[in-house]
């Protein structure tokens, strides 16, 4: 009844083409963003914010990262955390570098560090195509890993070899650092990955997105109809890995405020790519969706047993999670192999036409 | 100049001084070529006969050894406990076969990719359930596997081998014929390699598809558990040895997804050439580098042949 266009004409391209074309979906929106901005803060004591709010942010922009690349683009890639952890480092190396320097500034230059490091190893993209890929993208995750402990310069030889994060302060408040209370981190990562989210939203429905899928959908025929594979493959790589080393750069200076290699092992990358597919490849909100879920479900399995008052014990907990989050992901692949996000597209459709059936 | 020097001459100038040591580090990079061969094997027939990349082939092996350890250790006699093991591995393949195969026929693959990944973490979990996470010794001696090592006396110095690590290569190679064999001579082998054709052409002539799987996954699971029992045998039973087991995606690559013997002969390349580059070229840039070596290793031939060295040849059509 409430979520239908009847009524809502488009008297211009521009209204046409609006990514948001219903008033319904703009004022969801702006729902959504004032839960955001200021229902969470309020409302969620630090420990949600700090164990639950930010590291799903941190994952969602992580994960529009990957979907460009593998949802947009179709190139399977699992190196996803040696990127997010090029980012991480870039970061940490640049405020002892530029001790000066806003840092928020320098976790976005250090995205760029990223996107450098992701075209390189999105060179042999062009020969290599589907599961070669990902195996070829191993060698980025294996090796940057390798990096992360073996070239001493990139930690600035600490000897526990791990990067520590320094305070940092924005317009005076600190930002970063053991100072700085959830909430202003909470709000930086907010406003950066909203900020990034748009910019995303805007490059997949442009000529760029546009060509990103003609690729995934069929890489020949997208070279037929003059699209140049190799750049637009490697703009893809560039991107994708822009986002994800900025994630990994919030991840150790807003959330984690400390971390070693093991950070950004192959399970980071695993991870991230579950969120993809769980969320729904080439999807915004699926990304979003995706990774609320994958994070949120173990927080709430832990602590499940504890409001029901069911004695168990906590290794047994662990272990029945990891049985419960992979039964759940095939029980997902096989309900819906398309993702969160088409479940959600069908909800809507629902909606449109309820209280008839179709 | 003296980098150019440590690069290319120095590592041979030692090589050509201890002939022995070669030969040894030759002997382990063969040995554990060997063990990712296994692994190996276990994907390439699982890809050939349903084009499943089964990323839980790593899982399987942890799965299967700590299945038979596991067991033993309630006081199971070791020969009851490898059968049971057994059918344990034909109950997960008929598990898979009903949960997660059948209902995703007809999907892409990266979605059945992903759903090996569901069945990892299951596993996982599972596995940590049952028999705890902490590492375990495999039961080598009752299975009676063989232990020591044969000194041999040649070329100035004593190189040793394992008779663990033989009696590891003589089960692949068996374990590699029979299976040959199987897909060579056999109906269901014959099936086999008709579902991996296409599986609409098989299933109009009256293969069935269920059969074929659990049949494949089933195979699978003893080609897991034979890698399990090897690779426990030579160090322990724990969960670490599935990212282990990641270490065959490269040889993989190499081999061709839908090559056996390319599966063996990538296996024999990855494990040479990592043992020969960590020990050789590993001090000169930090050592470790055993840890990303063979996936550049893969994809450097990769760039020249994308198929992989004995895969079938790509066609794309329009």
């Amino acid at each position: 009844m409430l979520y239908r266009e009847a009524g809502q004409f488009k008297s211009s391209y521009v209204s046409d083409m609006a990514i948001f074309p219903l008033r319904q979906d703009r004022i969801g929106l702006a729902v959504i963003l004032l839960i955001a901005f200021v229902v969470i803060p309020l409302g969620m004591s630090s420990f949600a914010l700090n164990s639950l709010m930010i590291p799903i942010l941190v994952f969602s922009l992580a994960t529009i990262g990957l979907n460009i690349l593998t949802g947009y683009t179709g190139l399977i890639s699992l190196g996803t955390g040696g990127f997010m952890g090029v980012g991480a480092y870039a970061t940490y190396k640049l405020t002892t570098l530029m001790p000066e320097m806003n840092v928020v500034v320098l976790i976005l230059a250090s995205g760029l560090i990223a996107a450098t490091v992701g075209v390189l190893f999105g060179l042999p993209s062009l020969r290599i195509k589907g599961f070669y890929l990902a195996v070829a993208t191993l060698a980025a995750q294996f090796f940057l890993s390798w990096c992360f402990i073996r070239v001493p310069w990139l930690y600035n030889y600490n000897v526990s070899a791990a990067i520590e994060v320094p305070t940092r302060a924005l317009f005076g408040v600190p930002i970063t650092g053991p100072n700085a209370t959830p909430i202003t981190r909470y709000y930086v990562v907010l406003l950066v990955v909203v900020a990034m989210t748009w910019f995303a939203s805007n490059l997949v429905h442009g000529r760029i997105g546009r060509m990103w899928m003609a690729v995934r959908d069929m890489d020949i025929a997208a070279e037929l109809i003059g699209i140049r594979l190799y750049q637009t493959k490697l703009l893809a790589f560039a991107v994708s890995s822009f986002y994800c080393g900025v994630a990994g750069a919030l991840m150790v200076f807003l959330w984690l405020g400390a971390a070693e290699f093991e950070s950004f092992n192959i399970n980071e990358s695993f991870l991230i790519l579950f969120m993809v597919i769980i969320g729904g490849l080439g999807s915004l909100i699926g990304s979003f969706m995706g990774a609320a879920f994958i994070w949120g479900l173990p927080v709430l399995l832990r602590a499940a047993p504890e409001t029901f008052g069911i004695p168990i014990h906590s290794a047994t907990i662990e272990h029945l999670q990891f049985m419960i989050v992979g039964a759940l992901i095939i029980f997902f692949l096989v309900v819906e192999p398309h993702g969160l996000a088409r479940l959600w597209q069908l909800a809507k459709q629902k909606l449109r036409v309820w209280p008839y059936p179709y | 100049m003296d980098l150019l020097y440590q690069i290319f001459v120095n590592p041979f100038a030692q090589m050509a001084a201890a002939p022995d040591l070669l030969v040894q580090t030759l002997w382990e990079g063969l040995v554990s070529g060997v063990l990712y061969a296994l692994i190996a094997l276990g994907f390439v027939l699982i890809f050939k006969a349903s084009g499943v990349f089964n990323f839980a082939q790593g899982i399987m092996v942890v799965f299967a050894a700590l299945t038979l350890v596991g067991l033993h250790q309630k006081g199971v006699p070791a020969f009851v406990a490898l059968f049971l093991t057994i059918l344990v591995m034909l109950a997960l393949a008929y598990a898979v076969e009903r949960l997660v195969l059948k209902p995703l026929v007809n999907q892409p693959d990266i979605i059945l990719f992903m759903a090996t990944f569901g069945l990892t973490y299951f596993l996982i979990g599972l596995g940590q359930l049952m028999f705890g996470g902490e590492p375990k010794v495999m039961i080598a001696n009752e299975l009676y596997l063989p232990k020591g090592s044969f000194d041999i006396k040649m070329l100035g110095g004593f190189v040793a081998l394992q008779k663990i690590d033989i009696a590891a290569a003589v089960i692949a190679s068996i374990m590699v014929a029979t299976l040959a064999i199987f897909f060579q001579r056999t109906r269901i082998g014959r099936a086999l390699r008709a579902v991996a054709d296409s599986h609409k052409a098989a299933l109009s002539v009256g293969i069935s598809l269920e059969q074929i799987w659990v049949v494949v996954w089933f195979t699978a699971g003893i080609v897991a558990l034979a890698t399990g029992i090897m690779w426990g045998a030579r160090s322990q039973v724990e969960f670490s040895l599935q990212i282990i087991a990641l270490k065959a995606l490269p040889v993989l690559i190499l081999g061709g997804f839908t090559s056996i013997p390319g599966a063996i002969v990538g296996g024999i390349i990855i494990g040479v050439g990592e043992k020969l580059g960590e020990f050789y070229w590993g001090p000169l840039i930090g050592s470790g580098i055993e840890s990303w070596l063979a996936y550049v290793i893969a994809l450097v031939f990769l760039l020249f042949r994308p198929q992989g060295l004995f895969g079938d040849r790509i066609i794309e059509r329009i």
